[in-house]
């Protein structure tokens, strides 16, 4: 027997060995299978902590109340009580340490969101009390005239 | 637009009726090059099986050539996803973590397994040519023959026992490893329809053929494909000492053997059959039992994609080269238009599966629309775009050529009987 | 010394085998003992949508975008609302302009203006990641780059991701995409960060309608458990067999 049909299975061994050295450097040690089962649960087990100190941008209604408990009243004593603070006051990541990060949205474009009215029959949207865009006050904003924490009451 | 809102795939998608806001044609040009080169490697790989395991001897002169444009063409075939993957830089991923339950996450092994094959049966079909030319370049001048030899000094891997009993053990690993290349040819490409057809979420892919078509049709297109090369190279070869005179050696002055011509036609048509039939069978069965999906997949088949579907795919790539393949009185040039038509109906099936697949929304409810980017005014529109393609097609051929320069695959008699 | 060499390579070879080739990595749970670590396990993210209760206002869509950081002006989104129109000519006008980021706030659909009085019925329908039992998306990743937590959350390593898209071919629902700005693959992930805070997800707190609700469907005193289990609900695509958990209410045969 010529040993030498062997020499292209030791390159190729010594490929294949290459490649396992590189995976003990390459794979992180928390690589492997954590869930479930392998189809499923293959994985590095470090990005589950990793998503969960994913930054929180919008605080809620009980991060607002701790300095501004007339608004929040206010709002939870109106019909708007639904509506989350941040809908309008963006994400309140960051404040109030940086109070200029807060842009309040007072733009027609975000009452109407809700406000347009839209003919649907069987749609809670046609329940909503609403304008239609083009007739009603078209260049002024909402909240010229509505006080959004409590709409009912007018502002003028 | 700024740089942020650009999503892969916004700049080549147009859209139709109702499509989901995230959809977009996420796999382009590169995605249908990539079946078409693997499948041309595994094509070239068969042909020359057919001489190294089934001993079709007429094959001889193309197979060796076969074989080393198949390693010619094996990185290609890689390539193409290189220049898709989104994080190029983590292309070794599939490997470091293979997550077998994804068809793609074999890739990485086979690939490396087949072209560990390929390089192998080369190595022993060539070894005594590697030897012997270490040899005749010893004690030569110059440092270019100098370094020629010591790249054929690292091809032997040390071993220089060029014995008659030696070569016979030679070539019985050539066609051992011949005999294992096929099936793991079969499956690297196989795999590759599996890629497809195991999506379920997609309603033109899905369906338990698309492996074997895809065989069949790789099988065909890398036939054609070396069958064109080794003519037009043949060709040329001859017009070059017809027009020097002499200078190339009176072997090489004949152009392409038309038995040779002859006999990888017989099997060129043998799986083009084979490759229509089966493609066929999954049409009418998709009309026949007219699942939910049906609706959107007819519209798209027998309206927006006819042209590419059955007329350039089926007529002009299957039809027109199978009639001018049977047709008595074939001559080269024929020969050779129908070779053309077969690689460009091969690449309309791939285009078919990959972009036809995309060309409807999940929601069965809208159409996507392919437009591939022409001149490209980035990175990304350059990969997916015409160009990246064009780069795929290139690279086979420069390759060939340098591993040419090593490996004489074109020159007759090298190595014995 | 070049017997203890040998026997250095052979430690080093063996040691390196042995390391790089975790069998926990190639053993296939049994069905009982699956069952049996599911058990175990006190929590299972769900989630309920309410389509009588979406109006449309696409608050959820905008607040996603901004708490997720998916770049407000791109074409994507973790979340998105549809709006169904369905005409009396039995036509069915479906649409979602940049997901609804923007609000529904006029009856135009697609350029096409619509009649009121052609109108059998319109709603609108929120959708977002089934989070799903058996996930395709999860099944086809070649790299184990999306995984299932055991509270069953699909999430997403973008240290990992290659950005083959396979993910985004094999989901059904459409809810995956590629980020624009870290080149990897992204969808919703019911706000994990925030859920494992024991806050609500974004697009659930912004939601003034109850359209949008997380249930913890192992625990049988959640309220929103309590609706899915009792009432008639839903899910997208049961067909594919993937077991999604996001269930609906008042899901029409229309929806896609």
């Amino acid at each position: 027997m010529k040993w030498h049909v062997l020499r292209p299975l030791w390159v190729a061994i010594g490929l294949i060995g290459a490649i396992l050295v590189a995976r003990v450097f390459l794979v992180p040690d928390d690589f492997g299978v954590h869930g479930r089962n392998f189809t499923y649960g293959y994985h590095r087990l470090g990005n589950i902590q990793e998503w969960k100190d994913f930054p929180v941008k919008y605080q809620g209604r009980e991060a607002c109340i701790e300095c501004h408990d007339e608004n929040v009243e206010a709002l939870n004593s109106s019909t708007h009580t639904a509506v989350e603070c941040e809908n309008c006051h963006g994400p309140a990541i960051g404040h109030p340490d940086d109070v200029e990060l807060l842009a309040i949205d007072t733009t027609r474009d975000l009452c109407l969101r809700c406000h347009a009215f839209l003919e649907y029959p069987n749609s809670d949207r046609a329940e909503l009390i609403s304008i239609v865009d083009r007739r009603h006050r078209r260049r002024k904003e909402c909240i010229a005239c509505h006080d959004p924490h409590d709409p009912t009451e007018s502002t003028r | 637009m700024p740089e942020e809102t650009i999503v892969h795939g916004v700049e080549w998608t147009v859209k139709e009726l109702f499509v989901y806001p995230n959809e977009f044609i996420y796999w382009s040009i590169q995605i249908v090059m990539y079946p078409y080169m693997t499948g041309l490697v595994a094509g070239a790989f068969v042909l020359s099986s057919l001489y190294h395991v089934f001993g079709q001897k007429q094959l001889k002169e193309i197979a060796q050539f076969s074989l080393v444009f198949s390693l010619a063409l094996l990185p290609v075939a890689a390539l193409p996803l290189l220049l898709h993957l989104q994080q190029p830089t983590r292309a070794m991923g599939p490997l470091l973590t293979p997550h077998f339950t994804s068809a793609i996450a074999a890739f990485g092994i086979v690939f490396t397994a087949y072209a560990l094959i390929v390089l192998s049966e080369i190595w022993f079909v060539y070894r005594k040519y590697f030897v012997e030319q270490v040899y005749a370049l010893k004690d030569q001048p110059g440092l270019a023959t100098a370094m020629r030899r010591t790249v054929y000094r690292i091809l032997t891997i040390g071993a220089y026992d060029i014995d008659a009993d030696a070569i016979r053990v030679d070539k019985k690993a050539a066609t051992v490893l011949a005999a294992i290349g096929i099936p793991v040819a079969c499956f690297l490409h196989g795999y590759a329809g599996f890629i497809f057809g195991s999506v379920k979420a997609n309603a033109l892919w899905m369906s338990p053929l698309m492996p074997v078509i895809f065989i069949m049709s790789a099988v065909v297109s890398g036939i054609a494909l070396c069958m064109l090369t080794y003519i037009v190279i043949r060709e040329w070869q001859a017009f070059r000492s017809r027009r020097k005179g002499g200078v190339i050696e009176a072997s090489q002055i004949k152009g392409a053997e038309t038995h040779v011509i002859d006999i990888a036609t017989r099997y060129l048509i043998g799986f083009l059959v084979a490759a229509i039939s089966l493609e066929l069978l999954d049409l009418i069965f998709r009309g026949y039992t007219a699942m939910k999906s049906w609706d959107i997949l007819r519209s798209v088949m027998y309206g927006k994609d006819f042209m590419n579907i059955f007329v350039l795919q089926y007529t002009l790539g299957n039809l027109v080269p199978f009639v001018l393949l049977l047709l008595p009185g074939r001559t080269l040039k024929r020969t050779v238009l129908a070779l053309l038509l077969v690689l460009f109906g091969v690449f309309m099936m791939r285009w078919n599966v990959v972009i036809g697949g995309q060309a409807f929304s999940l929601s069965f409810s809208g159409y996507m629309h392919y437009e591939i980017p022409i001149i490209p005014h980035s990175v990304e529109t350059f990969k997916e775009g015409l160009f990246g393609a064009l780069t795929v097609i290139t690279v086979p051929f420069v390759l060939f050529w340098i591993i040419n320069k090593f490996v004489p695959s074109l020159q007759r008699e090298v190595t014995g009987d | 010394m070049s017997c203890s060499r040998r026997d250095f390579l052979k430690e080093a070879v063996g040691g390196t085998l042995a390391s790089v080739l975790p069998l926990s990595a190639f053993t296939f749970l049994s069905t009982a003992e699956a069952k049996a670590a599911i058990a175990e396990s006190t929590l299972r993210w769900a989630f309920l949508v309410d389509t009588t209760k979406c109006v449309g206002c696409g608050l959820c869509v905008k607040a996603c975008k901004n708490e997720n950081e998916i770049p407000y002006d791109a074409p994507v989104t973790r979340t998105w609302v549809e709006r169904y129109v369905v005409t009396k000519d039995g036509t069915t006008h479906i649409d979602s302009p940049m997901g609804g980021r923007d609000g529904y706030t006029s009856m135009e659909i697609d350029g096409e203006e619509i009649d009121p009085d052609d109108i059998d019925k319109a709603f609108f329908v929120p959708k977002l990641c089934n989070q799903c039992d058996n996930p395709a998306c999860v099944q086809v990743c070649p790299v184990g780059a999306t995984y299932q937590t055991n509270d069953g959350v699909v999430l997403v390593d973008r240290d990992w991701c290659i950005g083959c898209g396979y993910c985004i071919m094999a989901c059904p629902y459409g809810v995956r995409f590629f980020h624009p700005v870290h080149k990897v693959a992204d969808k919703c992930n019911f706000c994990y960060h925030r859920i494992s805070k024991g806050m609500e997800p974004a697009c659930v707190e912004c939601c003034s309608f109850g359209a949008r609700r997380l249930a913890n469907i192992k625990d049988p005193d959640d309220p929103v458990t309590k609706i899915i289990t009792t009432e008639r609900v839903a899910v997208l695509k049961d067909e594919y067999g993937t077991k999604p958990h996001v269930f609906y209410l008042g899901l029409d045969a229309n929806v896609r």
